[in-house]
């Protein structure tokens, strides 16, 4: 039961875009279509439910104060807390690393689509960000951390594919040429994100 | 008497490029309008969104993102010969890393106020697309002098963007700009409030939509051919 709270809670009420505004740049960018929208999102999943549970494990048997006392009782007050950041985005960038080897494997065609934002998950907030509400609120065991990381890349798959079909809808109505693309995106966004303000305060 | 003329060697010296040439100084002036790093290349969206509530962090943060995104560009460009393509992206994440983490020392040390107020935004332009693309996109194909004007350059325009949002957001929201109050009390006694929905996210991606919708009416060749 407990999962599934946190899984909700991780897709609704803290979804990645909409309540925390994490990784707008690739969500702006690649939100065309919906093809290649379903792409990153599937590889954005795959990422920070992978690299949550990791930083998960970093964090409780090397980085919390004592949190090496496994390894000997003199370690028991070594606090190496203060080297999180990098720790946590050298592992996501080595998590990067191997989708793009495999992307570019085995779907070259969204490799091409994909293009400079590929890479660029590596510094999608919405990764580092996992990571460190991950670190922020504490989970009990590494099932849930990684339910909570599978629940924030599902949220932030929703969120973009659903742009990505706004988009291609809006592309039949008459926009004013300036706002055209990138303009009226953002201010949709804008709105979606007034909407999802009213689950703001839903207690699971 | 030989009238023989010995033959000299004429070195032709190849003509150095000017630090300040016309094609560097476009490396510098395009990223402020026609390839503006937020409102047309679309990188470093989310912390354009968190830190414009008022300006003071805002150009804080502008300065901070100038001065990691120009000397990490230098560093990867004079690098680039020698970094294995598999693993450029770890290479470039420590090499930004180190940058964000001087950058955020100076701030703790000189304006330690403004510095609690971005709190982990400073460590989160490790994570800015900006400093990733630019480095992704320019310092690993060009020399080190350009790719150190392009980083100053998309610098500046994000900064531009940055400083915009941020006096729009803290004139409706609180009444102020740069801290000073700008609304007199006249106005609020006559009934008027700040807008409170200035001051959320949403309202900011909102503005910046309006700017583009505002720069794309000047600058008609950035129009999207749908």
């Amino acid at each position: 039961m407990e999962h599934v709270n946190i899984f909700i809670k991780a897709v609704f009420i803290e979804n990645m875009i909409f309540a925390y505004f994490l990784g707008m740049c690739s969500y702006l960018a690649i939100s065309k279509t919906v093809k290649n929208a379903v792409g990153l999102g599937m590889a954005v999943i795959f990422v920070l439910g992978v690299s949550v549970p990791v930083c998960y494990l970093m964090e409780n048997y090397l980085l919390k104060p004592g949190a090496m006392s496994w390894l000997s009782a003199s370690f028991a007050d070594v606090d190496l807390s203060f080297l999180s950041f990098i720790m946590f985005i050298a592992i996501i960038a080595a998590i990067v690393q191997l989708v793009e080897m495999i992307v570019e494997k085995f779907a070259p065609a969204l490799y091409g689509a994909l293009g400079i934002f590929l890479p660029l998950i590596a510094v999608n907030c919405s990764i580092l960000g996992g990571a460190l509400f991950m670190q922020d609120r504490e989970y009990a065991t590494l099932g849930e951390a990684t339910t909570f990381g599978l629940g924030s890349g599902v949220g932030w798959f929703l969120a973009i594919v659903a742009i990505a079909a706004i988009r291609e809808k809006i592309r039949y109505s008459n926009v004013p040429a300036p706002l055209r693309g990138l303009g009226i995106t953002f201010i949709i966004t804008g709105l979606m994100g007034i909407a999802f303000m009213m689950f703001m305060g839903v207690a699971l | 008497m030989s009238t023989e003329t010995i033959k000299v060697p004429v070195k032709v010296k190849e003509p150095k490029e000017r630090l300040f040439s016309s094609a560097n100084k476009k490396l510098l002036r395009d990223p402020l309008n026609d390839s503006n790093p937020i409102t047309v290349q679309v990188l470093g969206i989310c912390s354009a969104l968190a830190v414009t509530v008022q300006m003071k962090p805002s150009i804080v943060m502008a300065l901070s993102v100038v001065v990691v995104c120009a000397f990490s560009n230098l560093v990867i460009s004079t690098l680039r010969n020698v970094i294995p393509n598999r693993i450029r992206i770890i290479v470039q994440l420590v090499v930004v890393a180190a940058l964000v983490i001087l950058v955020d020392q100076v701030l703790k040390a000189f304006v330690y106020d403004v510095s609690k107020q971005l709190s982990v935004f400073v460590g989160l332009i490790i994570t800015n697309c900006i400093i990733m693309g630019r480095l992704e996109a320019f310092a690993m194909a060009n020399k080190p002098w350009p790719s150190f004007l392009d980083g100053i350059g998309n610098g500046l325009g994000y900064g531009l963007i940055l400083v915009a949002v941020s006096a729009v957001r803290e004139l409706f929201g609180s009444g102020k700009l740069m801290g000073f109050q700008v609304a007199p009390d006249s106005f609020y006694k006559a009934g008027y409030f700040n807008n409170g929905m200035a001051i959320l996210p949403p309202m900011a991606l909102i503005i910046v939509g309006i700017f583009i919708w505002i720069q794309r009416s000047k600058n008609t060749k950035l129009i999207e051919p749908n």
